[in-house]
């Protein structure tokens, strides 16, 4: 039994090993186009609306949406890949309240939840289709590849608005998402190299391998790390546990006397990594987190050099939105449009956090003029 | 003839000592004497009680678990139980440091609840214990996850957190003293007595060593498998409160932990048929482990590597502790 669980990381190790380069050949996690492309959309100056970054975009064009003009109110669907994560909870209750804000429009608005299956996701889809109780159908891929067919039979029938991953297939009216992986990895890098003295030592702490979103947030920041020769003493994976990012932590530490900066795929497991230096007596890091409250919190209360990048959640209310205006007939940007990807510094800081707010929420939701706001949210 | 008996004589000295000292606390100094080459930070005090108080909750799971192997039966939920500790912790207290007192106790109470079952399924269904405690695993596992969510939700007080986190500064001698550490020398102390000084340590021996022969000379074998198990439940939930303190709310804190710990006593010297075994062997071995962990880490390893070395080692451990006992008798 104990050999068993001895040997089963090695064997898991091993086919990781082999399942690599299929992978790679697969997805390609360090494309220079796409880093280009994000380069080229954190320099953009949005269009739309002031101070409501769910309705603006960097770039892209107007799509005609007059055939599917329809009278209303009308009756939405909503095929979700899950709310597995905290992230997802806040987004998801940005949506449904969203949809409360334009009641006057939604008749109705049905949800399936996938639980993070493809298959379940699929046969939701399909579902939604044959029921006739769907005007329009929003769908958040769990997993790009797999959701394209269903995606692609659903446009033959109605119109779809998809965000958050994507799909292989331009059908959809539109795909809202916003900057994305590489634009994150570019904020974050380019904050730690700024940042950082000369010959300081960085961790790199990452959740899992192998997911898009995550692994195009390092191969970019390392991109930025390797081009102005940072050291990298070490790139961890976490699995997003606080226990085990403390000790991960702990141990470069103990091994490298001083670490300079903490750089992170996704923040989770930011405040685990700052009692880290807090336990073991050292300086805090230079580090980047994300909009989490508990770390905008940290923060704040230390005094830390630090940077929150966001994969924004108000991203959530955008579809919402883009369905009632396409079912009005009304113009949408597509089929790709690129919603902000707002960071939050120091001069900001203080816009961001609120007490008020439990400590996995995000600040960046864009949700304060919602209805339900704070409580919806778990705020008191 | 004389010549011949006096070096008999001697071979029962020397195997008298051997006896004597634990293997685990000798391969344990030689650990910690390359780690502190590899890192001297670990030979000042403040080292030497970090390193104590990354140990602790290992050290208590073994401690429990002590009591379970020498009455001859295993305690697979212990890993599963630190986990529901800690899932149960933040769920309980739902961030607010009043819920903290009542909360612990609830968690003990689940606690004894699972070692009442798992004593309960042993003692009177006559199920074997790694199949028994194994069933307890997964519905505990389940229950956590069915708890949580399947995530991380929720944070733990800091007065919770305490127990594993607060470390005194200034304190002379050492520098640091570590709250674990408290927990961990009076749990330490509770169980020395319990088994090497109480009737009751005795009676879980003598039924490890032969549970016929025990309850024929008296011994209430049922009641005993029980709180043997009671014992092992409530170590966990102390480890668990500990580790939950030390790094925060986390859904697989528990994983694998029921192996180590049974890793930690076998180092120890305790027999895994049961009868045979001591506290400080025990307690010795937890620290072998750690000191090993602690070791790979700093050398760098890749972790399937680390894994590995782990492996080998701990089956030349284990063999020469079998070897040994062989050779001494």
């Amino acid at each position: 039994m104990r050999l068993l669980k001895l040997i089963a990381p090695v064997v898991a190790g091993a086919a990781l090993a082999g399942a690599a380069p299929f992978a790679a050949s697969a997805q390609n996690f360090d494309d220079p186009k796409e880093f280009q492309a994000a380069q080229d959309l954190l320099k953009m100056t949005p269009s739309g609306p002031e101070g409501k970054p769910w309705e603006q975009n960097l770039g892209g064009r107007e799509v005609d949406t007059a055939k599917y003009k329809k009278a209303g109110p009308y009756r939405i669907c909503f095929s979700n890949a899950g709310v597995d994560n905290p992230w997802r909870v806040v987004g998801w209750t940005n949506m449904q309240a969203q949809v409360d804000a334009l009641k006057d429009d939604i008749k109705s608005f049905k949800a399936a939840d996938a639980q993070g299956k493809d298959d379940k996701q699929i046969s939701d889809i399909n579902a939604f289709v044959q029921s006739g109780d769907c005007d329009a159908l929003i769908v958040s891929p769990n997993t790009t590849a797999a959701l394209s067919p269903a995606v692609e039979a659903a446009c033959k029938k109605l119109p779809v608005i998809v965000f958050d991953r994507g799909v292989l297939t331009t059908c959809p009216v539109t795909f809202v998402n916003p900057i994305g992986g590489y634009g994150w990895g570019i904020q974050t890098a380019d904050f730690i190299v700024s940042k950082l003295p000369k010959g300081g030592k960085v961790l790199a702490l990452r959740i899992l391998p192998g997911v898009d979103v995550l692994e195009t947030r390092w191969s970019a920041a390392n991109r930025i790390f390797k081009e102005n020769g940072v050291n990298v003493v070490g790139a961890e994976f976490t699995g997003g546990d606080n226990a085990k990012t403390k000790q991960i932590v702990e141990d470069y530490i103990n091994r490298n006397g001083k670490i300079d900066a903490i750089w992170m795929d996704a923040g989770a497991t930011a405040v685990a990594a700052l009692e880290a230096f807090e336990d073991s007596g050292q300086p805090y890091p230079i580090i980047t987190g994300e909009d989490q409250e508990d770390f905008l919190k940290k923060w704040k209360e230390k005094g830390l050099t630090a940077m929150a990048p966001t994969y924004p959640t108000y991203q959530w209310r955008a579809p919402v939105i883009a369905t009632v205006r396409v079912l009005k007939g009304e113009p949408v940007i597509g089929p790709t449009w690129k919603l902000p990807q707002p960071v939050i510094t120091q001069a900001d800081l203080d816009k961001y956090v609120d007490d008020k707010m439990p400590p996995l929420h995000y600040a960046m939701c864009g949700c304060k003029d919602l209805p339900g706001y704070p409580q919806r949210w778990g705020g008191k | 003839m004389t010549i011949a008996l006096k070096e008999i004589r001697q071979g029962q000295a020397f195997a008298h000592l051997a006896r004597r000292i634990n293997v685990a606390l000798v391969v344990f100094l030689l650990f910690y004497i390359v780690i502190g080459l590899l890192q001297p930070t670990y030979l000042e005090p403040a080292g030497a009680m970090n390193f104590l108080r990354r140990a602790a909750p290992l050290a208590i799971l073994a401690a429990g678990q002590i009591f379970v192997l020498v009455s001859g039966g295993f305690d697979l939920s212990v890993g599963s139980l630190v986990t529901v500790t800690v899932v149960g912790g933040s769920m309980l207290t739902a961030n607010d440091p009043s819920n903290t007192g009542w909360a612990i106790a609830v968690l003990y109470a689940i606690g004894l609840l699972v070692g009442l079952i798992n004593g309960a399924v042993v003692a009177y269904l006559r199920t074997p214990s790694i199949i028994a405690t194994l069933g307890t695993l997964l519905s505990v596992n389940g229950v956590a996850m069915m708890w949580s969510g399947g995530s991380p939700r929720g944070y733990l007080p800091d007065n919770f957190r305490m127990f594993g986190r607060l470390v005194f500064h200034d304190v002379p001698v050492v520098k640091i003293f570590p709250v674990a550490i408290v927990v961990l020398l009076a749990v330490c102390a509770l169980a020395q007595w319990g088994l090497h000084g109480m009737v009751f340590g005795r009676r879980v021996f003598a039924i490890g060593d032969n549970a016929r022969a025990a309850q024929l000379a008296g011994v209430q074998v049922a009641l005993v498998r029980i709180v043997v198990f009671v014992i092992s439940a409530l170590a966990a939930v102390t480890a668990g409160i500990l580790l939950g303190g030390f790094g925060g709310v986390s859904v697989d804190v528990g994983v694998g932990l029921e192996l180590q710990a049974i890793a930690a006593c076998v180092v120890g010297g305790v027999q895994l048929m049961g009868g045979r075994g001591t506290l400080v062997g025990a307690v010795a071995g937890a620290l072998t482990l750690t000191a090993l962990f602690t070791l790979l880490t700093l050398l760098g390893w890749p972790q399937p590597l680390k894994e590995t070395a782990q492996g080998v080692i701990l089956i030349i451990a284990v063999a020469f502790g079998a070897w040994r006992r062989r050779r001494t008798g």
